[in-house]
């Protein structure tokens, strides 16, 4: 069994069920994001880990003990909130110290953790101040070290960089990340930005409706959706609709072109399936020998620095494609007709 | 224009407040014909019943107070916490004192507490104690209840609580630590109107029969000339002194950003 396992989790308010048979393993140390739009469940669950919501259903074990019938301030977590909830009475010190306190430290072994944790977080010289004369970062790096003090088995945050702006959001990002892993503490981590959770997490979980979509490393999640909703939250995606001819070989046809993957699907034959594929997957020109070859013409450039990006209209569907940019080659002209390539390796088949 | 308008504003204000208290002040001071002296404050001070029945008021003051805030900042808290959709009610219910005549209240309680009732508070002077120092947390009840929540909604309540909760701390310490050194200004502003309110009650003292300060300087001003307005000046003494110290402990809250 996993450190931290959760299984056929639900939870209703009222009629309203809010997480559905919501089941989850984490092991000791692992960064697990819950990844998903608002208003999915994510916080739900997260708070139902920490002890601050009872579940309808289903059960939570962290380290071999069931917890759901233990108090938040029995269970041993570290939470971390959105909107910091530093005690705004509490000097900064006072803050990170407030759980050791609460646990009996002794003084002296007090003071050394808080020295540690405000080193850990690089805000070793504000330990006097209060929290109203910290910027927003700071404030959210004490709440990260408060919870981190009291050396808790698994750390929750829900949301921690929102309400920050992009560039401390972004820095932050990485530092959550170092300490973790430094610290090798189990983390759950909620947010609805995606590139947070790409970048952060050993394995995402993308939620909707309560439930848990999909869940993987970053690089499954991108590369290799299985659901149709995972697909078109996680980043750009080019879909079009295809009919299966050989379910086995993976024999399709996309409009006119036939095509096979050599791989099977999961579908009968003569069925309607959607074929996603990543804008970087595809090219301009003839690709490698294999890759489908279709001929487009440019609608839209977007020159973004160093990516540009092409919209270019593909029988009628619009196809969206990534190439970088190359001092050596000005982008395509609006209007022209162009060859792309498609590999058959990127395309994902979305049944459903 | 506007200035001048302003300006007359604040002259006429000054002129309503200031004039009488002048008038007052310069009364309490012409106890000896012909000289102003203190003669007047030197009898009220040096009246033994003067010493005793503000000494009771005092602590009656005292209790009420501690009796408020216990009952007031839990309660408070755990409506913002727990039942958020409450609240208009127990707002309503924190106002009736104010409709309801102090006269209507005590009587209610003679009636409720007398000493052929199945608790007779009124059969001992500790337990007429007890129910007069009810019915003036009753009567501050209105002021203390506004102050507190006021203060509890300019903190984040739920999620403080929360974050206290995962780091271990239990309800105890969650009061003592977090949401009463949050809400000490709030309730310290309640805890002076509360002390004003019990040092100048009188009909629910008088009804009780309690040697309380109100009934004295009632007392005292039906049958004194001067000595009644020295009594209103160091009532004003001490009224001014409270705010000066609450306007200093806001100060002294470090953890707040001072306004300027
Ligand atoms: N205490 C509550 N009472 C009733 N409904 C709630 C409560 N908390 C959350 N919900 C509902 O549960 C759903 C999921 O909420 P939440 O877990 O906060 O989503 P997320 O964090 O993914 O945005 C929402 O529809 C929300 O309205
Ligand atoms: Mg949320």
């Amino acid at each position: 069994m996993a450190f931290l396992d959760i299984s056929h989790l639900e939870k209703s308010f009222g009629t309203n069920r809010v997480v559905k048979d919501f089941s989850l393993g984490i092991e000791k140390g692992e960064f697990v994001s819950l990844l998903g739009p608002s208003g999915c469940g994510k916080t739900t669950v997260l708070r139902m880990v920490g002890g601050f919501e009872t579940p309808s259903a289903g059960s939570i074990q962290i380290d071999g003990v069931d917890v759901v019938g233990l108090r938040s301030n029995q269970r041993n977590i570290g939470m971390v909130f959105q909107a910091y909830a530093l005690f705004p009475n509490l000097t900064v010190a006072q803050n990170v110290a407030f759980g050791l306190k609460v646990a009996g430290v002794d003084k002296h072994e007090t003071a050394e953790r808080v020295t540690e944790m405000l080193t850990l977080i690089g805000l070793s010289d504000l330990g006097a101040r209060y929290p109203f004369q910290l910027s927003g970062g700071q404030q959210q790096r004490v709440a990260l070290a408060r919870a981190l003090a009291v050396r808790p088995k698994v750390l929750l945050l829900d949301e921690p960089l929102s309400a920050l702006d992009a560039k401390i959001r972004a820095s932050l990002r990485r530092e959550i990340r170092e300490i973790q892993q430094r610290l090798g503490i189990t983390t759950i981590f909620v947010t609805h930005d995606q590139e947070e959770a790409l970048s952060m997490s050993d394995r995402v979980v993308v939620m909707t409706g309560g439930k848990a979509d999909q869940i993987g490393t970053p690089f499954e999640i991108y590369s290799h959706p299985t659901t149709r909703f995972v697909a078109g939250f996680v980043g750009t995606l080019n879909t079009f609709d295809a009919v299966v001819t050989d379910p086995a070989t993976g024999a399709i046809t996309l409009g006119e072109t036939p095509l096979t993957l050599n791989r099977a699907i999961a579908a009968k034959n003569g069925a309607v399936v959607t074929l996603a594929m990543r804008p970087e997957s595809a090219t301009l020109g003839t690709g490698q020998p294999g890759d489908v070859t279709l001929t487009g013409r440019i609608a839209e450039v977007q020159f973004l620095g160093a990516i540009i990006r092409i919209t270019a209209d593909v029988g009628g569907q619009n196809l969206t494609l990534d190439t970088f940019n190359r001092t050596d080659m000005p982008p395509p002209a609006i209007g022209s007709d162009m060859a792309i390539s498609l590999p058959t390796s990127s395309m994902v088949v979305l049944v459903e | 224009m506007n200035r001048f308008m302003a300006w007359t504003a604040i002259i006429l204000g000054c002129i309503y407040f200031i004039l009488p208290m002048t008038g007052m002040v310069e009364f309490s001071l012409s106890m000896r014909r012909g000289v102003y002296s203190l003669d007047a404050y030197r009898v009220v001070l040096a009246d033994p019943v003067f010493q005793a029945t503000f000494s009771y008021s005092v602590i009656m003051a005292l209790f009420t107070i501690a009796f408020g805030v216990l009952l007031v900042v839990p309660t408070a808290y755990w409506v913002q916490l727990k039942m958020p959709e409450i609240r208009p009610v127990v707002e309503f219910i924190t106002l009736l004192p104010l409709v309801i005549p102090a006269i209507v209240v005590v009587f209610g309680y003679i009636r409720l507490y007398n000493t052929s009732s199945w608790l007779p508070l009124t059969g001992s002077v500790t337990g007429t104690n007890i129910l007069l120092m009810f019915g003036y947390a009753t009567l501050a009840l209105p002021y203390m209840y506004r102050a507190v929540d006021t203060g509890l909604r300019s903190i984040d309540v739920a999620t403080l609580t929360e974050a206290a909760q995962s780091l271990g701390a239990g309800w105890l310490r969650i009061m003592a630590t977090l949401i009463l050194p949050n809400v000490l200004g709030a309730v310290l502003s309640g805890a002076f109107l509360t002390f004003a309110i019990v040092i100048g009650e009188f009909t629910m003292a008088a009804l009780l029969d309690r040697p309380a300060f109100g009934p004295y300087m009632q007392l005292l001003g039906a049958n004194r000339a001067y000595e009644p307005a020295a009594l209103a000046v160091i009532a004003f003494a001490i009224t001014w002194a409270c705010m000066g110290l609450i306007h200093m402990v806001s100060r002294l809250s470090k953890h707040k950003r001072v306004s300027h």
